[in-house]
């Protein structure tokens, strides 16, 4: 009930409610405020993959609210050992309340959801889902444009392995926004996704071009190609770098224009960008800590007050 | 003309008709019919049909489908009519309804996804998202399933 797999087990009335108790978190994700809300709560990070900013912001903002945190890696434990994601998932199900699952396997947050009792949170699955993520990149976008209607919100890089993008995508579409992406031909977004996103009656366009799509965009969403997934070197290498953004490629932006990445990042986006007020990825890495702060308390029923109080 | 009939009737069995033309062989994969048994499948492909154009008709003789043969044949023939013969009569005919959960029919055909791994224990499961056109998806992955795959990854 409390599981969040995909952006359809929310509704669009629940994204806006957590989006308003993230925004009501923020003091208490800076620290400003003392709020333990999931006092005695456990929350299982269970990373199998790599991660840093997704595992980190996790386990703050259930600190933050008073909860405390049972951090697995798959490195040297049982699952080296050839457990399967079901029998782990038994043991979580006994230790902690709500877990916060990344694998490099596609669909083990749902098959995770379904093996146990406790509520799932899906950290990223494969290509496939970054359901928390999208959370706080709609954050994100909102705290820029005050709204989430109607943006125009160019997506750029590696749209075929990016499961931050997939996500987004689909959130973005159901409050109307017009999507540009913008990616290598062999990085496409998969054609299922764009099939998807068109029967939702999004406006999407594509191509392989990003400078073209500058002085129109409400967001730019750059994302990293990932070597990793790439199932060898030199089709990586034929596309690797493709799409830089400089501070001067910014001249014909429009004000209050959005550049966001869900990092890290290696060179789609020149530090010279960092110091222009298009800049918003800092922020978006800092707003994962009050949206997971809201995604916990939704998965454990419990209520963020309306006030929140120095 | 008089259509000549092609395959003699069987005397008990199962009569799966009005199979999209060309399609017989993948519906004895998709039912798992041992092709090495000792009693006699019949199989006529490419008969005129007033309903589809072409067609092909299946003859089993000693099998009665069952609900589950139904739902997997439904992936591939949705539009099939079937007969139970008992002693050369029909004793029953039904119809295939392809439902919505597809449980332990066909294994995910993508590389990466979850359910690759033969030692997890929970069912494989693909859902039907579109009926017309056909279009399946992994339950757990998400990926779109062609129907060429579900059949080879038939479980």
């Amino acid at each position: 009930m409390g599981d969040v797999v995909t952006m359809d087990d929310l509704t669009n009335d629940e994204i806006i409610e957590i989006l308003d108790c993230a925004e009501r978190l923020v003091p208490v994700a800076r620290g400003d405020v003392i709020l333990p809300l999931l006092d005695g709560k456990v929350l299982a990070n269970m990373f199998f993959e790599n991660s840093t900013r997704t595992r980190m912001s996790f386990e703050t903002a259930m600190k933050r609210l008073g909860g405390s945190v049972l951090n697995f890696s798959s490195i040297g434990t049982s699952v080296a050992k050839g457990e399967t994601l079901y029998d782990t998932m038994q043991m979580i199900d006994g230790y902690a309340d709500v877990a916060a699952i990344r694998h490099p396997r596609q669909g083990a947050a749902q098959y995770s959801a379904d093996a146990v009792e406790i509520p799932i949170l899906n950290a990223g699955d494969g290509a496939g889902n970054h359901p928390t993520q999208t959370m706080l990149d709609l954050f994100t976008i909102r705290e820029a444009h005050g709204t989430l209607e109607g943006l125009n919100v160019v997506l750029v890089g590696d749209l075929r392995y990016g499961r931050t993008v997939h996500s987004l995508s689909h959130a973005l579409v159901r409050f109307g926004a017009r999507l540009t992406l913008v990616s290598p031909n062999t990085l496409r977004m998969p054609d299922e996704i764009v099939s998807d996103l068109r029967s939702h009656g999004a406006e999407v366009t594509e191509t392989e071009s990003l400078i073209d799509q500058i002085t129109e965009a409400d967001v730019i969403y750059m994302t990293r190609i990932q070597k990793e997934r790439f199932p060898d070197e030199d089709e990586y290498a034929k596309v690797a770098g493709i799409y830089k953004l400089e501070a001067s490629d910014l001249s014909g932006a429009k004000k209050g224009m959005a550049v966001m990445h869900p990092l890290p990042r290696v060179d789609e986006i020149d530090p010279s960008v960092d110091t222009t007020d298009h800049a918003r990825y800092f922020q978006q890495a800092f707003n994962g800590v009050p949206t997971r702060m809201a995604l916990l308390c939704r998965s454990l029923g419990v209520d963020v007050p309306k006030k929140v109080k120095k | 003309m008089t259509e000549m009939r092609r395959v003699t009737a069987i005397r008990n069995g199962t009569v799966v008709d009005h199979i999209p033309s060309g399609h017989a062989m993948q519906v004895i994969r998709i039912l798992r019919i041992d092709t090495a048994r000792a009693t006699p499948v019949s199989l006529v492909m490419n008969v005129p049909s007033d309903k589809l154009g072409r067609k092909d008709v299946l003859k089993i003789e000693d099998r009665e489908l069952n609900q589950e043969d139904l739902d997997r044949l439904a992936l591939i023939a949705p539009a099939a009519s079937i007969a139970i013969i008992r002693n050369h009569a029909v004793a029953e005919k039904m119809r295939v309804e392809l439902a919505d959960d597809l449980v332990n029919i066909a294994r995910c055909s993508f590389s990466n996804c979850i359910t690759k791994n033969n030692r997890e224990p929970l069912p494989q499961r693909m859902r039907v998202v579109s009926h017309d056109p056909l279009e399946v998806r992994c339950y757990y992955c998400g990926r779109g399933q062609e129907i060429g795959e579900l059949v080879e990854n038939i479980i």
